[in-house]
């Protein structure tokens, strides 16, 4: 840190990117030997190949969908799939209306079925409870021992509900590998044998329910909060409330009325009859069952156990989808081959490769050597790019699309744009006849406020495509905003420094004629030539600007020390009156 | 070549050659006019765009690697399906085919499907098809149009900030909004079908429009910090003689722009077809052109004619000419 020149702060600066190069791909090595993520770049559905459904969620009776039940409808879509047995699905939302889901390979009819339908949520009561798994064939209840009706039911709960076919196809269901294959739609009417699924702390768990009793649409709104004891006190259990409307706080009472009965009736046995039980159905699948403990006059139950605040919470947040019956739209639907993406993204690379060799090209033949700088710094903003594009994928699990693909390629003009206006801004200062060093830190100073403002411009285009982001765009406005950002560090961090050091080099520094910088060539008159010859004032290039009293105080301001010396010499040259009007 | 160029970079520079776009412009704004004009009548009297599946809603199957392009042969397999169907069937690239219909059911879409492949010796995976509900394309342009309203308004109030006079933002954003019906315009001629993917490519052209011609005006504004007290040239000249200083800043990031853009639309879609990147190239590769043009031919010399009657600058022309004067006595 002894001296501070632009020469050494060029190299700390270079040093500095270094470090950033080796630390993200320290990161991302990191990942791959840690096997969670690849050194290739993740790609989109359309390079890869597989099927893009956009739904757009319905609620009956409103036009309208808020945040919250757009994420309900996430949440119930990602169950749907999971449960179809889809491996590596994607589900996320769009522009705030509409659900996307992108399967890998085609999809099955079934599979899709089950992803458009609305949900469906209802309480039924439970008959009978059992071990999760099925019963092997040979220990099955025989044919004559099936329990048979003996009456019509009277009741919700009554185990008349229990014919020989659905004994025999609640022993045979498997709740511990539960099929995929997909059901009709069960009939509320009739009694229903089902699972409820495994939690971390829970095992699954099969059930013969009764008919439906209580719709879902009835619930009018469910929280969860801690669970107050006896005096009030805040224990530190989590509870979920539930407020049924008028017409369910009756019916609910009614049946609350009969489980309860049931629950009094077992307590010598340990309370733990599963008639006691009332089911929360969603979509055919038990998500929790809780025992009647008190009879509810008022339509609010609260649902106790042992939740967390977490489970508390999903359960609530489930119980309010119950109450309004989302069904999906498929808006579009989208199935490309792995060839054609493939293909797709074979040609997208050719195309941007031949479209980097031709600005390669121009550049030299514009630029001569300093081509090499912007070709240097086209890679250097390439590696970034794709650093972050690799470690995005892993982090955030940013698929490249064939969209971001054309974002990249349209890029590679908007990045080297920025050199190309800084080195005809040096040329410019060459012009006016100051040496490269000078040249080089003026021209920066020029550049840097012009290469901010229009990045600027390219930020807000990428930000306001990302955020009212339709379709594909989104991709796009991606890589677009990711090679602004990787831009700018490489003009502030890379092009400029490069420029200082090279700027000290003989080749550059004495104007060599392939340097791209040659002074003779950009028809400057040096300030200086040699044995005491001054520039005379005739041979002051047209364009050095006055300088006087109106623009005085910004200039000063934005002159260095080394500016003001050259001004006051220039004066000394100048005309004696210090005004520069030729006349 | 080079040297010329170079040389060309340095004329321009000092103002020993200059183009004169200021004093021309109202040729410049007739041509922009009858353009923008022409733009909007275009596809009124094609009866609008040739709008893609995406907005029409549909069904559409896109074929490769077929072993020949007849086009029967994918009516055939739509017929045998939906017999009252008037399926559009072409050839979009080497050996892709695009079979285009009304919405189908799933059912039908999996026969169809099924049907396509027989028909033209492809295997399963070589079929893509993509459905579209009808309420998608609504989404698609609402949010496009939104996309552009606040895109637009986020611009001028940002180009007002940086330049700090609003003539300035207006100048821009006129120069922007004659790319934009332009680029649509050329559009709707090329018969090209607008796609989700061409609105992407024509909100970039927007930016790319916007972002050339940031970069003329700093040198615009550079150019008269101090016009009130020079008495060298007038405003118009000034702003001339930076919209020339900055001509090969202009034509080298155009070429640098557009060179990667007309490989994608050359040689991507001689190989592929109609596609993403086809729709987005063929809107960029216009509007860049289009879009440096109206940065020289329209911005620079509005902003010149927005100005030019201010009573300072009216002031100082008087100067210049007196001055002028003076010199040729």
């Amino acid at each position: 840190m002894a001296r501070t020149g632009p020469k050494n702060s060029a190299r700390r600066v270079l040093t500095w990117l270094g470090a950033i190069f080796v630390v993200l791909t320290a990161v991302l090595g990191g990942g791959v030997i840690s096997g969670h993520a690849s050194w290739a770049p993740k790609l989109a559905l359309d390079l890869e190949g597989g099927t893009q459904m956009i739904l757009a969620p319905r609620v009956e009776g409103s036009s309208e969908i808020s945040e919250e039940q757009l994420n309900q409808a996430v949440a119930i879509i990602r169950q749907r799939v999971d449960g179809s047995g889809v491996a590596e699905a994607e589900i996320s939302t769009q522009s705030g209306r509409n659900v996307v889901v992108s399967l890998p390979g085609t999809p099955s009819k079934e599979t899709r079925d089950l992803i458009q339908a609305s949900a469906d949520m209802n309480f039924r009561p439970v008959i009978a409870a059992a071990d999760p798994a099925a019963i092997p064939v040979e220990s099955r209840t025989p044919d004559d021992q099936l329990p048979k009706p003996t009456a019509d039911p009277t009741n919700a709960s009554d185990t008349n509900w229990v014919t020989p076919e659905l004994y025999k196809e609640f022993e045979a269901l498997d709740c511990v590998n539960p099929s995929t294959e997909k059901r009709e739609r069960s009939d509320p009417a009739k009694p229903l044998v089902t699972c409820e699924a495994a939690t971390d702390k829970t095992p699954a768990i099969k059930y013969i329910l009764g008919p439906v009793e209580v719709k879902g649409q009835d619930i009018s709104s469910s929280s969860f909060s801690q669970v107050q004891g006896a005096q009030g006190s805040v224990t530190n259990s989590w509870g979920v409330n539930i407020t049924f409307n008028a017409e369910a706080t009756a019916k609910f009472k009614e049946v609350t009325e009969r489980l309860n009965q049931f629950y009094t009736a077992s307590l010598a046995q340990g309370g733990n009859d599963p008639k006691a039980q009332f089911a929360i159905v969603l979509d055919d699948k038990v998500i929790s069952a809780p025992r009647s403990l008190a009879v509810i006059t008022d339509g609010k139950p609260q649902i106790t156990g042992n939740f967390t605040q977490a489970s508390a919470k999903a359960l609530s947040d489930q119980l309010r989808y119950g109450a309004l019956p989302i069904s999906f739209e498929i808006q579009s639907q989208e199935q490309i081959s792995a060839t054609l993406g493939g293909d797709q993204l074979r040609l997208g690379l050719l195309a941007g490769l031949i479209g980097l060799l031709l600005v390669v090209v121009y550049s030299l033949f514009q630029y001569r050597a300093l081509g090499f700088v912007t070709i240097a710094s086209l890679v250097v903003a390439g590696g970034l790019t794709y650093l972050a594009i690799a470690i995005l994928g892993w982090t955030e699990n940013y698929r490249l699309s064939l969209a971001g693909v054309a974002g990249l390629i349209v890029a590679i003009g908007q990045t080297a744009d920025s050199f190309i206006v800084y080195f005809e801004r040096i040329r410019d200062e060459l012009r006016e006849g100051r040496g490269l060093v000078s040249a080089v830190e003026n021209g920066w100073k020029r550049a840097k406020r012009t290469v901010l403002a229009s990045k600027a411009v390219n930020l807000l285009a990428a930000l306001v495509l990302y955020f009212v982001a339709v379709g594909n765009v989104r991709g796009f406005a991606f890589t677009l905003g990711l090679t602004a950002v990787a831009d700018l560090i490489v003009v502030f961090m890379f092009t400029h420094p490069m420029l200082q050091v090279l700027a000290r080099t003989r080749f550059f520094g004495e104007g060599h004629r392939f340097s791209g910088l040659s002074p003779d060539r950009l028809g400057a008159v040096p300030l200086y030539r040699g044995a005491g010859r001054l520039r005379t004032p005739t041979e002051k290039p047209a364009v050095v600007r006055a300088r006087n009293a109106g623009a005085a105080a910004e200039a000063e301001r934005r002159m260095t020390i080394a500016e003001r010396r050259l001004a006051e010499k220039g004066q000394l040259t100048g005309p004696s009156n210090g005004t520069k009007e030729e006349k | 070549m080079t040297t010329s160029f170079a040389t060309f970079g340095n004329e321009l520079y000092t103002g020993k050659r200059s183009y004169n776009f200021v004093d021309s412009k109202k040729i410049w704004f007739i041509i922009a006019a009858v353009a923008v004009a022409l733009s909007i009548l275009i596809p009124v009297l094609k009866g609008g765009f040739n709008l893609g599946i995406e907005f029409r809603g549909g069904s559409e199957f896109t074929v490769s690697n077929v072993k020949t392009t007849d086009a029967g042969l994918g009516e055939k397999a739509v017929h045998d399906v939906v017999s009252g169907a008037i399926p559009r069937v072409a050839n979009v690239a080497g050996n892709t085919m695009r079979i285009q219909t009304d919405q189908l059911t799933d059912d039908e879409t999996n026969r169809i499907k099924e049907g396509l492949t027989t028909a033209y010796g492809v295997t399963e995976n070589e079929v893509t098809s993509n459905f579209v509900g009808p309420t998608w394309g609504q989404d698609v342009t609402r949010q496009a149009l939104i996309g552009l309203a606040v895109f637009v308004g986020l611009a001028a109030v940002l180009m007002a900030l940086y330049f700090r006079t609003w003539k300035m933002s207006l100048s821009a954003l006129v120069g922007m909004l004659v790319t934009m019906f332009t680029t649509a315009g050329v559009y709707a001629l090329s018969d090209f079908e607008v796609t989700p993917s061409a609105i992407i490519g024509f909100l970039t052209v927007l930016s790319y429009s916007l972002y050339d011609t940031v970069v003329v005006f700093d040198k615009i504004r550079e150019n008269t910090a101090d016009i009130s007290t020079s008495t060298r040239r007038t405003f118009g000249e000034e702003v001339n003689l930076a919209v020339n200083q900055t001509l090969v800043r202009s034509i080298n990031t155009m070429m640098v722009a557009v060179l990667p853009v007309a490989a994608i639309l050359f040689i991507g879609a001689g190989l592929l077809g109609a596609g993403t990147l086809r729709d987005l190239s063929l809107a960029l590769f216009v509007g860049i052109l289009i879009g440096t043009a109206a940065t020289i031919f329209i911005a620079a010399p509005l902003y010149a004619w927005l100005r030019q009657s201010e009573p300072d600058l009216v002031k100082q022309a008087r100067k210049v000419a007196h001055r002028r004067a003076e010199a040729t006595v």
